[in-house]
């Protein structure tokens, strides 16, 4: 947990381009993409979203192990609709209770796509932006307060450490007698005590970091910044792309027919 | 790196003086000051150990010279506000408006590091005080070469550094502040020896180099006796008497006060406090067998899920082989990472092992089975007990009398067992206290206690001595050799070889090869 937060020797294109013109680019695209239920945009974004696996340093092995998740979710949720959706145009399968034809299969498979294509950037911003780049881009490009930012990521730090934490609590609890086993209302129990001992422990660290930060002379006051978040040519690119990809998206279902904004029903 | 070299005298910042009269701080919330009327001056370049028992304000000396105590008198003047009396100054100004003259360092690692890359995190103290760029990589290059780790890349995960590593981390990002006053609260109590010597020598360098103030907060003399030029001993605050206990160099103080200062549970050099003997010492082997490892391969990890394929997680150490027998002592010893603690929770039952298996005898089974990992909670409880090094981890009750009933009750056993440990653990004051708030010798001596209150045979502790003062350490050290003598297995993963020696028995050597057993 504590190494996926770090970038681990990613050296690709895409790392050194600005957070804040990464993020803007996912933004655009996953906009486009909220605004339509259709196979068609989702397609598109999907294979020009796979198109930059390599200048972001994913893999489809990589994918699939950080994201296997989200892909399932996708695929799960597609089937569904793809059963549940009200029928059109020629049946494929019945089933008895269930149906599948044509209309409903379109819809699910467009319902997967977009699940994809609206998770897959996200995937792609984080595998190639390192945390505290991105924080440095949001306090010094973005302006957000540098309190904020600086606690937020030096408390994302803990994050890993409490998930060791968790375990070691738990065991301890265990030498104590404490079930993790049992019953259901056992079990809830047995978590909701564990949870209190890690938020006791959770709040000491914090406390004891902040004392640290603060000794350090973390403050309100001016600082400097010791890594200098630029923008450069490759950060008009990357911004170009995304406005390409989203643009490219809305164009290919529109030429298609297949548009279909959310809000309008179908 | 010549550029590194040019700048090295500019790493020599205005050593800082520390003027105390008549201080005093009370806590918000607490009814008893912390400190209470401190007189004492330290001139700039001295080099100070302080020491005292636990409740002398030692900590809290610290915090308020580093200049993060908080606002004491505030205007709105609340009753659980904190309060400050006296002045206690540096430089002749105030502590908390001088962002950057003193540096502080804690005791938990971990909470050393704020930031994820070893360049960046020496570099924050320095951003914070609005050092230019230029000038703060220069600092950040020359610090790491001061603290030894100047071998790192600078974007070397700091979460990949040994605990000693991570404490000469803090003092590299404490140094590039370029402070006049280093304050370190007692910086080696969580470091294995290796460690503790790792930071202490990078501490004694950067000293030589900057000539910087020093005030350390330790318990263990012998580490710090000759780096220091004065020790200053101080005494929980009375109205009467004064802070200050004693002062002076090193050498007169430990002579002076050499009986008072082991009185008091500090680690005086060349002290190794009495402790009770055992009263029958069986020979190794001997002993009915009650617990035993065999080619047994341990990790905290669990298989992990890679997509659809299973990894087996990657064992820490492998080839274990041990035997626990009834009124036999096992020492887990090695260097960190060795996988010790690994080792002690997959034989307690707490972990599953990766390869091999622990396997219980008839005589400690019962009738649960032969695999300690498969047991009830209940059932392990009252076979093998288990004491982890952070005592908190383990409290379960908001009381230190409900704490120690816990197990007895969760059995269906009698609680008689209980008063006899209060007893004899001293903790018969304390029964209506909180756990979390007792000092660390007390949560130990709990912690301890509650295991051994629901009857396990084989008692498993981790570091139990680690950070311990001299008094705790043999009470526990006498109170283990009667549990001993009178039947119960103890195994401890343990760094203190005295501890060691103490309990007699065998050793368990752990090396980062896989180890044999005796």
């Amino acid at each position: 947990m504590r190494q996926e937060l770090n970038l681990q020797g990613n050296r690709a294109l895409l790392t050194r381009a600005n957070p804040l013109s990464k993020l803007a680019a996912v933004f655009l695209v996953t906009a486009v993409l909220a605004l339509s239920i259709d196979w068609v945009s989702a397609s598109v974004a999907l294979i020009l979203e796979l198109l930059l696996f390599p200048l972001a340093g994913l893999t489809l092995t990589l994918l699939w192990q950080r994201g296997w998740p989200l892909i399932l979710a996708a695929t799960v949720g597609g089937w569904s609709t793809s059963i549940l959706a009200p029928d059109s145009g020629k049946t494929l399968i019945d089933v008895g209770l269930w149906t599948m034809s044509e209309g409903s299969l379109e819809l699910g498979a467009g319902f997967m796509l977009r699940g994809l294509a609206i998770a897959l950037p996200a995937v792609l911003l984080m595998s190639c932006t390192d945390p505290t780049d991105l924080a440095d881009a949001l306090a010094q490009k973005a302006r957000l307060p540098h309190r904020f930012v600086l606690g937020t990521l030096a408390a994302m730090r803990l994050v890993g450490l409490l998930a060791e934490e968790w375990q070691t609590i738990g065991m301890a609890r265990r030498a104590r007698g404490v079930g993790s086993r049992g019953s259901a209302l056992q079990r809830v129990k047995a978590t909701l005590g564990q949870s209190f001992g890690l938020l006791v422990q959770a709040i000491r660290r914090a406390s004891r970091l902040a004392v640290t930060m603060e000794a350090r002379g973390f403050g309100d006051g001016t600082r400097t910044w010791a890594r200098e978040s630029t923008y450069s040519s490759l950060d008009v690119w990357v911004l170009g792309g995304g406005v390409v990809m989203a643009g490219a998206a809305f164009a290919a279902a529109l030429w298609a027919g297949t548009w279909n904004m959310v809000w309008l029903g179908s | 790196m010549t550029a590194t070299s040019q700048h090295g005298a500019s790493l020599a910042a205005r050593p800082a003086a520390i003027s105390a009269r008549g201080w005093g701080w009370r806590h918000a919330g607490r009814a008893k000051a912390a400190v209470r009327a401190l007189d004492l001056d330290i001139q700039p370049g001295e080099r100070v150990l302080l020491l005292g028992p636990s409740g002398a304000g030692k900590s809290t000396l610290l915090h308020a010279l580093a200049g993060v105590l908080g606002d004491a008198n505030d205007d709105d003047g609340e009753a659980g506000d904190s309060d400050e009396s006296g002045s206690l100054l540096v430089d002749g100004g105030y502590p908390r408006e001088q962002r950057g003259r003193a540096g502080l360092m804690q005791q938990d690692p971990e909470t050393q590091v704020v930031l994820s890359r070893v360049g960046d995190d020496v570099a924050f103290g320095a951003e914070n005080l609005a050092v230019p760029r230029d000038d703060i990589w220069t600092r950040v290059h020359e610090a790491l070469a001061d603290v030894g780790l100047s071998h790192l890349p600078l974007d070397h995960p700091t979460s990949a550094l040994s605990g000693g590593q991570k404490q000469r981390l803090a003092l590299a990002g404490i140094l590039a502040m370029r402070p006049g006053l280093i304050l370190l609260d007692e910086p080696t109590a969580n470091l294995d020896p290796a460690g503790v010597l790792e930071v202490r020598d990078a501490v004694a360098r950067c000293l030589d180099k900057t000539g910087a103030t020093l005030v350390v907060v330790e318990h263990r003399v012998d580490v710090w006796k000759d780096l220091v030029d004065r020790i200053v001993v101080l005494q929980p605050g009375s109205s009467t008497d004064s802070a200050v206990l004693l002062d002076g160099p090193p050498d007169r103080v430990l002579s002076e006060a050499r009986s008072m200062l082991t009185a008091a549970g500090v680690w005086v050099p060349g002290y190794v406090p009495d402790t009770r003997q055992r009263s029958s010492n069986p020979a190794a082997g001997t002993g009915g067998l009650l617990l035993a490892a065999e080619e047994l391969a341990v990790s905290r990890e669990r298989a992990r899920r890679k997509g659809f394929r299973k990894v087996p997680a990657e064992p820490v150490q492998q080839g274990i082989s041990a035997q626990v027998r009834a009124g036999q002592a096992l020492a887990v010893t090695g260097p960190n990472g060795a996988g010790k603690s690994t080792f002690a929770l997959t034989l307690a039952g707490l972990l599953g092992p990766v390869a091999g298996k622990v396997s219980a005898t008839v005589a400690l089974s019962r009738g649960a089975g032969i695999d300690p990992y498969q047991w009830k909670a209940e059932q392990l409880i009252e076979r093998v007990g288990t004491v982890f090094q952070e005592p908190e981890h383990q409290f379960v009750t908001g009381k230190v009398l409900d704490e120690l009933l816990f197990g007895p009750r969760h059995l269906g056993h009698g609680t008689e067992r209980v008063d006899e440990l209060l007893e004899r653990l001293r903790l018969t004051d304390l029964v209506d206290a909180n756990p979390y708030t007792l000092s660390g010798g007390e949560k130990r001596r709990l912690s301890v206690a509650t295991v051994l209150a629901a009857h396990p045979q084989v008692l498993v502790l981790d570091e139990p001595t680690f950070g311990q003062d001299a008094n705790t350490w043999a009470e526990l050290a006498s109170f283990l050799s009667e549990l001993l003598d009178a039947g119960t297995a103890v195994v401890s993963v343990t760094h203190d070889a005295e501890f060691t020696a103490a309990l007699g028995g065998t050793e368990l050597r752990m090396a980062a090869a896989p180890a044999v057993a005796p």
